[in-house]
């Protein structure tokens, strides 16, 4: 019978022999298990004298725990090999990637428009809508442009053939917008509305028949022209950025009065025609149900086309209109 | 509007400073300075030279060279682009090493291989005039070599381009900006009294006017003028015209724009002798009378238009707009009626409009002219007439027709702060309102004041108009800037965010956001397969603007074709807008569409992105229905259902229409009624909290009919399985020969739990057995294997 000092020799040899975890497996079996020396070694305790039963049985506990020692750390050097080497079997080029669909793109045009929406939100302002095919009155009676008015030949208008002639128009400006709202809500008011205009126009780098504003309405007991000016230049700020101011220069628009032109000064010193603005007029008020002794307010209104020409660098009104994949996957 | 600065000084001779300021003062003034440009700077080096011949280009169409006399005898040769100039015409020549106005230098170099020693200009390129075209021809008799400046007597001075708006009559005029600025500047301003003398007869016993239409004319006044110059006008005069845009004609002409120019009447002159006794009427145009205007044009016109007419009651002039032809001066003409007189604004436009022929007159007219300047012009013309030799007949002929009364305007001074946010006392404001020729008197309790509105003001006549003047000429950059405080909280509707959260989703997916044009050509919606054209544009530049869309199917089409003619396929768009499918009350019916195209895909594609879309939008009991759609493959359509109501349609176009639109892909298209389907009945079933119970899985194949779709099979599955079911999914689709023709398998794959227990063996075997039986019952449909 070999002697414990040996069983742990002879694991160790094995152990040491075996490269793979199943072969320290099959060690284990024939050093530890039932049909090993160690075991047969231990059944043969029982016949021994008691006093040198308890030192063999001592020598051969040692030897049991330096075995499973041995094969422990044997079996922990094994499994790290064999975790490396799968891992190093798994090595990926994460730039071999066949080309998957690209994500969207949203229209410059509704990103421009979004972005002054977030702007006016953030000021406290409601978005409201209406008809793109619009009437005559809100497009031009409620806005104090009488029948016959030279005023309306500023607005190349289009017209459309449903109902008596001349009454049904594809909107001119978004300033409609600012009669139905005042038509449907009490004051105060403040409102944006967004939306998509029409003229007669022939499309050219600057110019298209279709084209978008925002307008801004409010009204309120004390609303001036301070504060028109003042939101001006605030929308200005949290629009174009530090270092961008603005200016207003009287002008004329039928359904204001003051009314002004607004310019943005850039950084750099030079101006931008923005757009048109003023205190909306007494005959608006009166046309659209408000009592103007009661309450005084403001309009404005831009472009929302030029502006994303601008931010974006793009130099022609009809690349807006092309739906070209390479241009509206630019943005 | 194009004013000289040297031509305001003559009301306010104090005007001064920096061009550069003096054009911000006049924006300020809301008067926009459009252009603002250097008279008489940068002609050093141009001269008078003579045409001495002329010859083809040996190598060139498109210029010719030209041999002129720059006053030393020698024939220098320059190569020029027009041909206008005649030998022995007197032009302007920038000789070599000239700067030019606009920066260019004038060099001697070879144009297509022959020398051009210097450039001729045209009135343009020199500032005199607009005149791009030709080289500028002057009067004979200046002396050849002498600088141009020194010849013509230009003298260094600034052009303001104004831009003028429609309530600013008086800005029409030199006087106008002259008295706006001198009020800004705070400088004096005068309007001279013209000197006049008179001889020989009076003019009332050598004309008459009457007017028979006094709400059209309110004022007309005529002076009579003999020995009237037949030749050239001044030069200094001929130099201002010229400036301004202007060419000068000859003296009377030159005369009639110079006082219009500077006073803002228009005028109008008649030779005496061709209108019989003097004498003058005014009315309206009988229906289809015709008039022979100055440009020998036979003018048909209407009861709108207001004509002069003569004793015989024959029109003579188009009221305001154009003289007639009958009467007009000649070189022979020795004695002239000149008219200066009021007409209605909106009728001038009206006539202006529908002739086409909007004129410096008519433009003035339509604003509103001022009738308190009437005497002033006609005497200002004579004024400058006489120096040219002519004599005036004593006295005027001011007929008047209905003039209204000027009612002052009440203004309070409460109101005009609370308006402009100011601060202003009622002092300040009359301080602000006299110089522009507002007279005020200050009311009782020293803060209302009332306003006399001036004659030139006609655009002014309530207290708002005061009001903006009080503004425009204390200045809106002085306003303090404040911020209205709101309490609202600015929001979006749930429907705006909806339609962002829809572009979200969408973008999220890969599919770009296209904006096609709104309008459509005829037959675009039959070649998409949608049948009747939809509203018609009534006045649309180009047929192919022409019709409001009801679908967004042609423009997307449109889209795709466009980008495949760029060898792009597969291209995936969306697009949200606004369509007009017809109907309405007083206005046509609108709807917002949400459309999405995916080239190169099949209908299912468009089933599965309508499935994200409703769940995105948690729309209740999304449902497709197979079934054939106008334009759609017949096969490969259906209606899409939001809570059980049709709100749109998916599958693939028809290949006959991409046939149409030379598209040779396969494309999915999906189109809804967003506002519809917002509308819909939508939100989260109520909440169910996730079992602590583990959950048993069973597949089920069945072979059905290709009748029944598989989205029916579902929704049996979904009811049989009752409360235990806690979901179903179609997990595989597949046909084969064995299966037969017409049939295929469709497998589901079924989670089963309860929400208080483990469900035992026997419960998911009911369960399961419920499923196959309804399935197998409803759709005469058999379990596989």
């Amino acid at each position: 019978m070999a002697e414990p000092e040996q069983l742990v020799v002879e694991a160790e040899r094995q152990a040491a022999a075996a490269t793979t975890l199943d072969e320290l497996s099959a060690v284990r079996t024939a050093m530890t298990g039932k049909r090993s020396p160690l075991v047969a070694a231990r059944k043969a305790l029982g016949d021994m004298e008691p006093d040198a039963r308890k030192q063999a049985g001592q020598a051969l506990n040692e030897a049991k725990a330096a075995i499973d020692e041995i094969l422990s750390a044997r079996e922990a050097e094994l499994a790290a090999a064999a975790r490396a080497e799968k891992l190093a079997a798994e090595r990926l080029d994460l730039t071999e990637v066949v080309e998957q669909p690209a994500s969207g793109h949203l229209h410059v045009i509704t990103q421009t428009w979004q972005e002054l929406e977030d702007v006016f939100v953030g000021m406290g302002y409601r978005v409201a809508e209406g008809p793109e095919i619009e009437s005559e009155w809100y497009n031009f009676g409620a806005l104090n442009f009488p029948l016959g008015h030279p005023a309306r030949d500023m607005y190349d208008t289009l017209y459309v053939d449903y109902g008596e002639p001349g009454t049904t128009l594809l909107r001119t400006h978004t300033s409609p917008v600012q009669a139905r709202v005042m038509e449907n809500q009490e004051p105060p008011i403040y409102v944006v509305a967004p939306g998509r205009c029409f003229r007669q126009d022939t499309a050219d780098a600057t110019h298209m028949p279709v084209f978008h504003q925002i307008e801004g309405l409010v009204v309120d007991r004390h609303t001036t022209l301070g504060d028109l000016a003042g939101t001006i230049e605030a929308f200005t700020a949290a629009y174009f950025g530090p270092g961008f101011s603005s200016r207003l220069r009287p002008s004329y628009f039928p359904f204001t009065e003051p009314s002004a032109e607004f310019d943005i000064q850039r950084p750099d010193g030079t101006w931008l025609e923005l757009g048109g603005c003023g205190m909306v007029h007494p005959n608006v008020f009166e046309a659209c149900g408000i009592d103007p002794e009661q309450w005084q307010g403001f309009a404005f209104g831009f472009g929302i086309d030029r502006l994303a020409l601008i931010r974006f660098g793009i130099d022609d009104l009809r690349e807006l209109w092309t739906n070209d994949i390479r241009f509206l996957g630019q943005f | 509007m194009k004013v000289l600065l040297s031509w305001l000084r003559d009301f306010a001779p104090d005007i001064d400073g920096d061009s550069e300021q003096l054009a911000e003062v006049l924006a300020d003034l809301g008067l926009a300075v459009e252009e603002l440009s250097h008279v008489g700077r940068g002609l050093d080096g141009i001269v008078i030279a003579e045409v001495l011949a002329t010859r083809p280009h040996p190598d060139a169409d498109r210029i010719h060279l030209v041999d002129v006399d720059a006053g030393d005898g020698e024939a220098l040769q320059v190569c020029c682009g027009a041909f206008n100039m005649a030998v022995g015409d007197l032009v302007p020549l920038a000789t070599v090493g000239t700067t030019m106005p606009n920066g260019i230098e004038i060099a001697r170099r070879k144009m297509r291989g022959e020398w051009s020693n210097g450039m001729l200009c045209s009135g343009a390129e020199i500032g005199m005039g607009d005149d791009h075209e030709g080289i500028l021809i002057l009067e004979q008799g200046l002396s050849l070599g002498v600088p141009l400046a020194e010849a013509l007597g230009i003298q260094p001075d600034v052009l303001f381009d104004l831009e003028v708006n429609p309530n600013r009559p008086d800005a029409m005029s030199v006087m106008g900006v002259a008295r706006d600025l001198a009020a800004r500047l705070g400088v004096p301003f005068s309007v001279a009294v013209p000197a006049v003398d008179e001889t020989g007869t009076p003019a009332a016993e050598r004309a008459s006017v009457s007017i028979a239409s006094p709400d059209f004319c309110q004022r007309f006044g005529v002076r009579v003028l003999d020995n009237v110059p037949s030749g050239a006008s001044p030069r200094w005069m001929a130099n201002r015209l010229l400036a301004v845009g202007q060419r000068p004609i000859n003296a009377v002409v030159d005369l009639s724009n110079y006082v219009m120019f500077e006073l803002g009447q228009p005028n109008h002159t008649y030779d005496l002798d061709l209108v019989p006794g003097g004498e003058l009427g005014v009315r309206m145009a009988h229906r289809g009378e015709e008039l022979i205007t100055l440009d020998g044009t036979a003018r048909a016109l209407t009861t709108y238009d207001g004509v002069i007419v003569n004793r015989d009651d024959q029109a003579i002039g188009l009221a305001g707009v154009m003289g007639g032809a009958s009467t007009e001066i000649s070189a022979d003409t020795r004695s002239v009626l000149l008219e200066a007189a009021w007409w209605d604004p909106m009728t001038i436009a009206r006539t202006a409009r529908r002739l086409g022929l909007r004129s410096e007159a008519s433009a003035r007219f339509e604003r509103g002219a001022d009738p308190d300047i009437i005497p002033i012009a006609l005497d200002r013309f004579a004024e400058l007439a006489a120096a040219l030799g002519s004599t005036t007949a004593p006295g005027m002929i001011d007929a008047t027709g209905n003039r209204p009364e000027p009612i002052p305007v009440r203004v309070r001074s409460p109101r005009v702060n609370s308006i402009l946010g100011t601060d202003l006392s009622t002092d300040q404001m009359i301080a602000l309102l006299e110089p522009i020729g507002f007279a005020c008197d200050s009311g009782e309790d020293g803060q209302d004041f009332n306003v006399n509105i001036p004659s030139w003001r006609l655009d002014s006549a309530t207290e708002i108009d005061v009001i903006e003047e009080v503004g425009r000429l204390h200045g809106f950059s002085k306003i303090a800037r404040t911020v209205p405080v709101t309490e609202q909280a600015g929001a979006l509707t749930p429907q705006q965010q909806d339609r962002r959260r829809v572009r979200e989703l969408l973008t999220g997916m890969g599919i770009s956001e296209a904006m096609p044009l709104p309008f459509l050509a005829p037959g675009d919606l039959a070649r998409a397969g949608l049948g009747d054209d939809g509203i018609t544009v009534t006045n649309p530049l180009v047929a192919e603007e022409s019709i409001m869309r009801t679908s967004l199917r042609p423009g997307l089409l449109k889209a795709v074709a466009y980008n495949a003619a760029r060898r792009t396929t597969g291209v995936s768009l969306f697009e949200i807008g606004r369509v007009n499918p017809g109907g309405g009350g007083d206005l046509p019916d609108e709807g917002e569409h949400l459309a999405v195209i995916l080239a190169g895909q099949e209908a299912t594609a468009a089933t599965t992105l309508w499935r994200r879309l409703a769940r995105h939008l948690t729309v209740a009991r999304p449902g497709v229905v197979n079934g054939p759609v106008d334009g759609l493959h017949p096969g490969r359509s259906g209606q899409v259902l939001a809570d059980g109501q049709p709100v749109g349609a998916l599958g693939e176009i028809d290949p006959q229409v991409l046939d149409a639109y030379e598209i040779d892909e396969r494309v999915a298209w999906l189109e809804v009624d967003l506002g519809a389907l917002l509308e819909a009945d939508r939100g989260l079933a109520p909440y169910r909290a996730p079992s602590r119970y583990p959950s048993s899985d069973v597949d089920l194949a069945f072979t059905v009919s290709d009748e029944v779709s598989a989205d029916e099979v579902y929704a049996t599955i979904a009811e049989a399985g009752g409360e235990l079911l806690a979901s179903v999914a179609l997990f595989d689709v597949f046909r084969s020969d064995q299966l037969g023709e017409g049939q295929r398998s469709l497998a589901f794959t079924l989670r089963f739990e309860a929400p208080d227990r483990t469900l035992n063996d026997a419960e998911v075997a009911q369960a399961r057995q419920s499923c196959i039986d309804a399935v197998s019952n409803t759709h005469n449909a058999s379990l596989r294997g």
